[in-house]
């Protein structure tokens, strides 16, 4: 009765992100700050703008996308502090899981929580800057990929600085750099489809830049957390 | 190889620049049961820390371990906003998937029986103490890795475990642990002084 049984990874991954699911929806505020922080700007710019729909509207893709990115940012920042604060961080590395396997299903949590309700409302967002909304599918489906890679990199920044005082803002310095290329390939997807022209390109680099962050960034998150469990 | 479950030969611990602990060379066998003890600072978490593998880069030394370790550590991985059967349930270990009955039975062995589904946090510190302990009458791994478990137990608490880690032994696993306390393990309890061991 003392051994322990063999475990199975997928059963292992749900688990976990029902546990992580329980979590945020015990504390929503966590979910709902960026949501309410992206309304907050976008109601913001067009009181600083001025209210010409054509103007905000050709600004509205980096808009979007900006806010997108900082927002993620303010998810990322919390990601993997009270674990580490609580002992889970540790109790993960102990999983007979590998490590890059098991800080899967907290990402999943919080991207199905941050990302993936962004997205959605995202068209919404897009029509009070005066975005048409023949782009909301364009923009649904940038989102929903761009905040996937942000979170993916994001999560390699904070795994490495979790440990660290305050380190917000060397997080911030760290991945911020990393965000650039999404931001430009998402608001170029954007302002393609605003303007006629072919978004498919700027969309298959994103679909690119999940797949190659879901095959690295796991292993670099790994590496990462071991670091921060040594200090 | 041997059937040790552990066996340490000529390990050394650094932090930072300071050596805290050399050449320790320890078996740990099916059935054993070590107590680490030693003055505050020697360095007993780190060495449990070493056997867990949670801090390979300051370690030095040969280490071989089975892999199936139970660790719990000062912080126990519990999550206030979560009841006791759910810390148990999704636990990040992962080490074991319980069913609801068995966490129950287990809950009730460590003395919480109607706290299953009590918000932890609300809980006392002792019982906090209760539920991560609690991990230990479910199916759990062989080798136990215990950072002070008996800190914020009260004597029945004390008892409670005593006699599981006897039970453990006698099945077949073995428990390290640290604490400060003597325990009552009835003749089974080896005890490892690291005064021995202090690093330069």
């Amino acid at each position: 009765m003392t051994e322990a049984r063999d475990i199975d990874i997928l059963h292992y991954c749900r688990s976990q992100t029902v546990r992580h699911l329980i979590l945020i929806l015990r504390s929503p505020s966590e979910m709902i700050n960026p949501l309410v922080f992206f309304l907050l700007v976008i109601v913001l710019f067009p009181l600083g703008l001025g209210p010409d729909p054509k103007q905000l509207s050709i600004l509205a893709p980096g808009i979007l996308w900006v806010v997108a990115l900082l927002s993620n940012l303010m998810i990322c920042m919390r990601l993997f502090v009270d674990d580490l604060e609580d002992g889970s961080l540790e109790q993960l590395a102990m999983a007979r899981v590998p490590l890059s396997v098991a800080v899967l299903p907290q990402l999943t949590a919080s991207w199905l929580a941050s990302g993936l309700l962004l997205s959605l409302v995202s068209p919404l967002f897009g029509l009070m800057l005066g975005l048409p909304l023949d782009v909301a599918p364009v923009l649904v489906a940038s989102l929903l990929m761009g905040t996937a890679i942000m979170l993916l990199l994001g999560a390699v920044g904070a795994a490495l600085t979790v440990g660290v005082q305050r380190g917000g803002i060397l997080l911030a310095l760290l991945i911020l750099p990393l965000y650039v290329p999404v931001l430009i390939a998402g608001t170029r997807s954007l302002n393609e489809a605003l303007h006629g022209g072919d978004p498919t390109v700027a969309l298959a680099l994103l679909g690119a830049g999940v797949t190659g962050g879901l095959l690295l960034a796991p292993l670099a998150i790994a590496a990462g957390v071991r670091v921060s469990l040594q200090l | 190889m041997t059937t040790a479950l552990l066996e340490a030969r000529d390990l050394s611990i650094h932090k930072g620049l300071r050596q805290l602990l050399k050449d320790v060379t320890l078996c740990i066998e099916p059935g054993d049961l070590w107590q680490l003890a030693g003055g505050n600072g020697i360095g007993k978490t780190s060495l449990l820390r070493s056997f867990a593998r949670l801090a390979s880069i300051e370690v030095y030394g040969d280490l071989s371990r089975c892999d199936d370790v139970l660790y719990i550590g000062h912080s126990a991985a519990l999550k206030g906003a979560m009841t006791p059967r759910q810390n148990l349930k999704y636990h990040p270990s992962g080490l074991c998937t319980p069913t609801d009955t068995e966490i129950d039975e287990a809950l009730a062995a460590v003395g919480l029986a109607g706290y299953e589904n009590a918000l932890t946090a609300r809980l006392s510190a002792g019982q906090k103490r209760r539920v991560a302990l609690a991990r230990l009458f479910l199916p759990s791994g062989r080798l136990w890795l215990l950072d002070e478990p008996f800190t914020a137990l009260d004597v029945a608490g004390v008892a409670v475990l005593e006699q599981r880690f006897q039970a453990h032994a006698q099945a077949g696993g073995a428990v390290v642990f640290t604490s400060h306390q003597s325990a009552e393990l009835g003749g089974l309890l080896s005890v490892l002084d690291l005064e021995q061991f202090r690093g330069d």
